[in-house]
């Protein structure tokens, strides 16, 4: 069996526990060391594993046991991509926090690797019990990330955030409950075969558990009337921290797809897209809330804040236009945005630092030590994020207009998209403007940036500039990530049938 | 044994809504220990509700659902973790902003403050 499917969780659990064991536990320098090779051994195989999904989808049974009563993971082109992209923020991530963040607090590396292991399995797992597991290991590791460093801001957003997400845990009990007493399986490809027999009787209360799911979903990823906890929770967040939970978002999107697109997608019976019509005005009600928030934002954290938002309400919008077939356009724009996010947190904090008291609210202040190396980044990455050409935040939106073929969806999405990113043009460059260019006339500064943490900012935004030169291939890859919803399904359940048979011959 | 099964779950799961939406750090937490109560029994009949049978598949002829009690085993230590550290972090917060708001400022604090300023 190929074991390499279980290693983005393995890795980073066997770092986490090494670096909590005495002789590392006080040694900051070890931990530093050791959570970049492990995260960059990680990268190196997340590439690996890229290329080889592209030939053969990846099931790896847990222990051997088989589905569907076993655990699975499954790593096909969907999952991997998402797990790639996590590895490669929380590198940087991790490359950045060594400059500063790594003293404000204790055990900033162990609770890192945490985090990137729940939100690796949380990709990985094919079973929806499981996925619940690894949100609660990525959520108490963000809980307390969250704190990390102290302060009254992030005490007073994390009792919001964890209070929150406690009571989006147990709805997700209810509705795992729910789907549990209705279809008697819990594995995800078994659900996609089980819904369309549903007893009649029981079909109502299995639309409450799954409306229920699309309710907890919506909370992790930020959709309209759950957001409000993510621009003050982003905002309070230590740089490097804020940048590794631009992609926690994309855990509740991601969950989505293979709950709403793969259970109760097209195959689903009478429950076919259940969740459509719901996510339709929510998506669109999202991205205008973003896009209110970011012409409203006072500083430049919570401006990024609201582009996360923003961008949400985009990728809700490329799951369900034109039936689901734009799917693959959703998930260029997913890892370009998430990239680009990240990239402002920690540009965000730069600007913050360099500039004293004024911090990175759109104020009056003194000039910045490094005013011309991190005004060039900021905009590099607000042309990503606005979405101008030639970089990759062009292609993607240009690929989200491309794919709304129907006329009626195309005025809702058009006006939407184009009008979001006219407003992002504007908040971006009022922001730039008062950043850089509102001066009161005294000296600099002495903060400078490190070298690394320039790096790391480098290497996020290195990104963009590729997406948009490999576009080619890389679309279709998403292409065929988009299919593998659907497509990986039935792979598992041709190995439920395949056991079935060996159980039956051997009887 | 259902109806007085549900009434618990209902009771339950009303009294921690009502606490969770209290204002006190302290109230929430009860709420959501409260909640999480409920949602184990929940979780716990949707293998449905069975007496004297056994969780094993042996040569016993009657026998019960074993994954639901799996599951909320799991939940169980989930749950705990998790509201242990929201005690801990509500005494932080008591420490860190000096009162238990849910919000770090209690109403009364804001209206009371500039009063005090005037006289």
């Amino acid at each position: 069996m190929n074991h390499l499917p279980i290693l983005p969780i393995l890795i980073p659990s066997l770092a986490g526990i090494l670096m909590l064991l005495p002789p590392i536990a006080d040694r900051l320098a070890i931990q530093r060391y050791l959570s970049w090779f492990s995260l960059a051994l990680l990268l190196g195989l997340c590439f690996q594993l890229v290329f080889q999904v592209d030939t053969e989808t990846q099931i790896y049974l847990l222990g051997g046991w088989q589905p569907p009563f076993g655990i699975l993971l499954l790593a096909d082109r969907l999952s991997v991509t998402l797990v790639t992209l996590t590895v490669f923020l929380a590198f940087c991530a991790s490359l950045y926090g060594s400059a500063h963040e790594e003293t404000t607090g204790r055990f900033f590396y162990p609770l890192f690797m945490f985090q990137v292991m729940g939100i690796n399995g949380a990709f990985l797992t094919g079973d929806i019990f499981n996925l619940f597991v690894f949100f609660e290991i990525l959520l108490i590791a963000s809980y307390a990330l969250l704190v990390h460093g102290g302060g009254k801001e992030k005490t007073k957003a994390s009792f919001h955030y964890i209070t929150l997400n406690l009571l989006g845990s147990a709805f997700f009990l209810v509705a795992l409950g729910t789907i549990y007493g209705t279809m008697g399986t819990l594995n995800m490809a078994d659900l996609s075969a089980k819904v369309s027999l549903l007893q009649p009787e029981s079909v109502a209360i299995a639309k409450a558990g799954a409306l229920l799911l699309l309710l907890v979903f919506g909370l992790k990823s930020a959709m309209l009337p759950l957001q409000f906890w993510l621009t003050k929770t982003y905002s309070a967040a230590a740089a490097p921290v804020a940048a590794l939970f631009a992609i926690m978002t994309k855990v509740g999107l991601y969950s989505i797809y293979r709950v709403f697109g793969g259970i109760f997608g097209d195959n689903g019976g009478e429950l076919a897209n259940i969740a459509t019509p719901w996510i339709w005005p929510l998506a669109i009600a999202t991205l205008v809330f973003g896009m209110l928030g970011a012409l409203a934002a006072p500083s430049l954290r919570l401006l990024t804040s609201n582009i996360v938002v923003m961008s949400v309400g985009t990728l809700l919008l490329t799951f369900v236009m034109n039936e689901g077939q734009s799917l693959s356009a959703g998930l260029y724009y997913l890892v370009h945005s998430t990239v680009a996010a990240a990239a402002l947190f920690l540009l965000a904090d730069q600007i913050s630092v360099q500039r004293g008291n004024a911090q990175d609210r759109f104020v009056v202040s003194r000039p910045m030590q490094q005013a011309g190396m991190i005004g060039a980044l900021y905009f590099i990455s607000a042309i990503a994020v606005i979405g101008l050409p030639p970089l990759s935040g062009f292609v993607a939106k240009a690929l989200v207009l491309q794919s709304a073929q129907i006329a009626s969806e195309q005025i809702w999405v058009w006006s939407a998209v184009l009008i979001s990113s006219l407003l992002a043009l504007i908040a971006f460059s009022r922001a730039g403007t008062s950043l850089f260019w509102h001066l009161s006339g005294s000296k600099p500064g002495t903060e400078k940036a490190k070298p690394v943490q320039l790096v790391a900012i480098i290497l996020l935004l290195l990104v963009t500039p590729m997406w948009t030169v490999f576009a080619g291939p890389i679309t279709g890859y998403m292409h065929r990530a988009a299919d593998d919803i659907t497509h990986s399904n039935q792979l598992i359940l041709q190995v439920i049938s395949d056991q079935e048979a060996i159980d039956h011959d051997s009887h | 044994m259902e109806l007085i099964f549900a009434l618990c779950v209902g009771i339950l799961t009303s009294c921690g809504v009502y606490l969770t939406l209290r204002g006190s750090t302290f109230s929430v937490v009860v709420g959501l220990t409260l909640l999480s109560y409920a949602i184990n029994l929940f979780l716990f009949a949707s293998g449905r509700l069975a007496l004297n049978s056994a969780p094993i598949l042996n040569e016993a002829t009657q026998y019960t659902d074993p994954l639901p009690q799996a599951l909320v085993l799991t939940a169980i230590v989930i749950g705990f973790a998790m509201t242990a550290f929201a005690v801990i972090l509500a005494m932080r917060a008591r420490a860190d902003l000096g009162n238990d708001h849910v919000d770090g400022n209690p109403p009364d604090a804001e209206q009371s403050a500039p009063q005090k300023e005037a006289s």
